[in-house]
């Protein structure tokens, strides 16, 4: 399966909240895994459930309402601070989510999102708000996501802001390219550059 | 052309700049644990590749590991299988492993430093956000995710794009009873938790310059808290004398070499930063947090915001963090009961560390129903402590010295803090759970956090000390 993302055309998961940490997106007690399988089940785990128990959901949890649903998550800024843990961005992909959206990310929390295939979607605080407002009045509100235009628009009014991503990056996505093949061709760059290198 | 710190060193490891890209960046140390290189071990052995400079990657078991009865097997299974792995994948690999039961074993970001393998200059990088620690001896030290482990493991270089670059100058003189701990918990109260996304951070400054390298550490250790890509501070005779004779520090003539090197890294007089902050030392209290994000931070003699205080986009987030802490707006913060107290984590729990803490607590008895947990950076803090006699000073006063790891700053091993329960800790993040589901957590400086363990409430040292 390709892991290239360009067009995403879906409904939201609306997290309205700033400083989204990644231990609350996976709380570290789950980071025993040897792998990178599965993190989708405890993404924000202690948000989701009473007293870690899967039978008691926490009803008031974005997660647990039945009106929302699909691969863009929307959350207020500075989300994915903390914590390096990959296994943040694992969940959320595990999860289901191909977008995240805010007006501010963490920066190694981006960067992992970007080398796990979830693009992280940076808005201005007003059309942040703008969708939220959109999807608070109309749970279906659709969102597209056009990476090779680098445009976010509500689909139901037309409203659209552009989004910066280094040309590089978008390539890689584009493409389906990680950052390691790219680095493990260059190997003979990175030979002769330590034969001078203190 | 005049340069900064952080520009000396990253232009010196760029391999390549790829255009309207990232440059192809050279690390020369990569520390590893056993919780975030797994996936990266079998995504290179997923590829048919060996690890590519072995001798450059440093090993060590932390973050899952008990804190009592080390030389016990592990009891909790899937801890012990990622230590197990760890324990695997290096003997594969041919890395240095400083594991359970090593004399050096201990906090990644301990015993980089203690070892002599941190040194000034160098492009340092961990799958640990708290990795910026390194950057207080003059390097470029921050924190990756596992697929960039992987990378580093693959071909010692990583895709970075260059950071903005701040510069916090803190000058004058610390008030009686204020630590290094006050000051980077007061920055960040400042500039909030995402002050400095984005940045290179370079502390300087009289203030700065006048701290023990282990106190430089604990400041760089919490850039991460404001979002930094890294904090750094540039090496002088401190740095220096401290380096000198550590196992792995340069020797002999490789000391010289190097040292004529470490000379040249400092910011030039007219070097251009994109941001600067400046401090007085005197405007700095002992400092806590009340809420969940470390920019959640006051003056221990401090009231928590109340609601008109706040904006009404910001009140949600707040409230709500609020009622986790169980704490009302407008309150003092001075007098809050605690139940339990944590000496340790990568930000305080060096040999200095724990020396305030017996300095403070020397002839006094803990508080009844305050638990005290102090865990040793490393076997070698510990070691030191035992022969100071400062284990003595801490089982007198009803303490344990425990054995070194994580422990409760993240309590992926037993070490967690019970749900409800307050817990005044030298650790660096109070995020909701951080501790333990729903645990309770006051970050401060090991002075205060002594005054709590001995009082069972958040008070001002000042006014303790003789």
């Amino acid at each position: 399966m390709s892991k290239a993302i360009n067009i995403i055309n879906s409904t939201t998961v609306p997290l309205d909240r700033e400083n989204v940490d990644t231990d609350q997106i996976i709380p570290a007690r789950f980071l025993k895994a040897t792998s990178r399988d599965g993190f989708g089940k405890n993404l924000f785990r202690d948000w989701r459930y009473h007293d870690d128990d899967e039978s008691q959901p926490k009803e008031d949890f974005v997660l647990n309402d039945k009106r929302y649903s699909g691969k863009i998550l929307v959350a207020a800024k500075n989300f994915g601070c903390g914590s390096s843990r990959e296994h943040a961005a694992w969940a959320i992909k595990d999860y289901g989510f191909d977008v995240v959206v805010s007006s501010f990310f963490a920066d190694i929390f981006k960067n992992n999102a970007l080398n796990n295939f979830l693009l992280p979607v940076v808005v201005t605080e007003p059309f942040l708000e703008k969708i939220f407002q959109a999807v608070k009045k109309d749970p279906q509100t659709v969102l597209e996501v056009n990476l090779e235009k680098q445009q976010i628009m509500i689909r139901e009014t037309g409203e659209a802001e552009g989004f910066e991503i280094n040309h590089y990056k978008k390539t890689c996505l584009l493409n389906g390219y990680d950052d390691i093949d790219y680095l493990i061709s260059m190997k003979d760059e990175i030979e002769k550059f330590e034969s001078t290198h203190i | 052309m005049s340069k900064s710190l952080f520009e000396k060193i990253w232009d010196t490891h760029v391999v390549k700049q790829i255009e309207d890209g990232p440059a192809v960046l050279y690390i020369d140390k990569h520390f590893i644990h056993e919780v975030t290189s797994p996936q990266a071990f079998r995504g290179l052995e997923n590829r048919g590749m060996k690890v590519f400079r072995p001798e450059k990657i440093v090993a060590t078991a932390d973050h899952n590991v008990p804190t009592m009865n080390q030389h016990l097997p592990i009891k909790e299974e899937l801890s012990r299988l990622q230590v197990e792995a760890l324990i695997k994948n290096c003997a594969q690999q041919g890395i240095e492993l400083y594991g359970l039961g090593h004399q050096y074993q201990g906090i990644v970001h301990v015993i980089g430093p203690e070892l002599g393998f941190t040194q000034p200059g160098m492009t340092i990088v961990c799958g640990d956000s708290h990795t910026s620690t390194h950057g207080a001896f003059g390097s470029i030290a921050f924190g990756i995710g596992t697929s960039e482990v992987e990378m580093v493991m693959a071909t010692q270089c990583l895709m970075q794009s260059k950071p903005k670059l701040m510069r916090i100058n803190i000058e004058g003189e610390l008030n009686r009873g204020v630590v290094s701990k006050d000051i980077i918990l007061y920055i960040i109260a400042r500039i909030s938790a995402s002050g400095a996304t984005g940045y290179a951070v370079e502390y300087a400054g009289s203030a700065i310059r006048a701290l023990s390298m282990e106190a430089r550490m604990t400041i760089c250790n919490m850039s991460i808290e404001m979002g930094a890509r890294c904090g750094m501070i540039a090496p002088d005779e401190t740095t220096f004398n401290y380096m000198k004779g550590r196992v792995y520090a340069p020797k002999d003539e490789a000391w010289e070499r190097s040292l004529a090197y470490w000379k040249t890294l400092f910011s030039d007089e007219d070097a251009v930063f994109d941001k600067e902050i400046n401090i007085q030392a005197a405007d700095i209290e002992p400092m806590i947090t009340y809420g969940t994000n470390p920019g959640m931070g006051v003056g221990v003699n401090g009231t928590l915001p109340a609601e008109n205080e706040l904006e009404e986009k910001e009140k949600p987030s707040y409230l709500k963090s609020l009622s986790y802490m169980g704490l009302q707006p407008g309150a003092k913060i001075k007098g809050q009961k605690v139940d339990y107290v944590f000496i340790g984590s990568c930000t305080n729990s060096r040999i200095e560390d724990l020396r305030m803490v017996a300095s403070f607590v020397n002839g006094k008895q803990k508080a009844d129903d305050v638990e005290v947990w102090i865990v040793p950076g490393s076997r070698q803090v510990e070691k030191q402590a035992r022969e100071e006699g400062i284990d003595k000073i801490f089982e007198a006063a009803g303490f344990i010295l425990r054995q070194p790891g994580c422990s409760a700053c993240l309590g992926m091993n037993e070490d967690k803090i019970p749900a409800g329960k307050y817990c005044i800790s030298t650790s660096n993040r109070n995020f909701e759970g951080r501790q333990g589901p729903n645990a309770r957590t006051f970050l401060a400086s090991p002075l205060t956090a002594a005054l709590a363990a001995i009082t069972g409430e958040v008070g001002d040292i000042r006014e303790h000390l003789s």
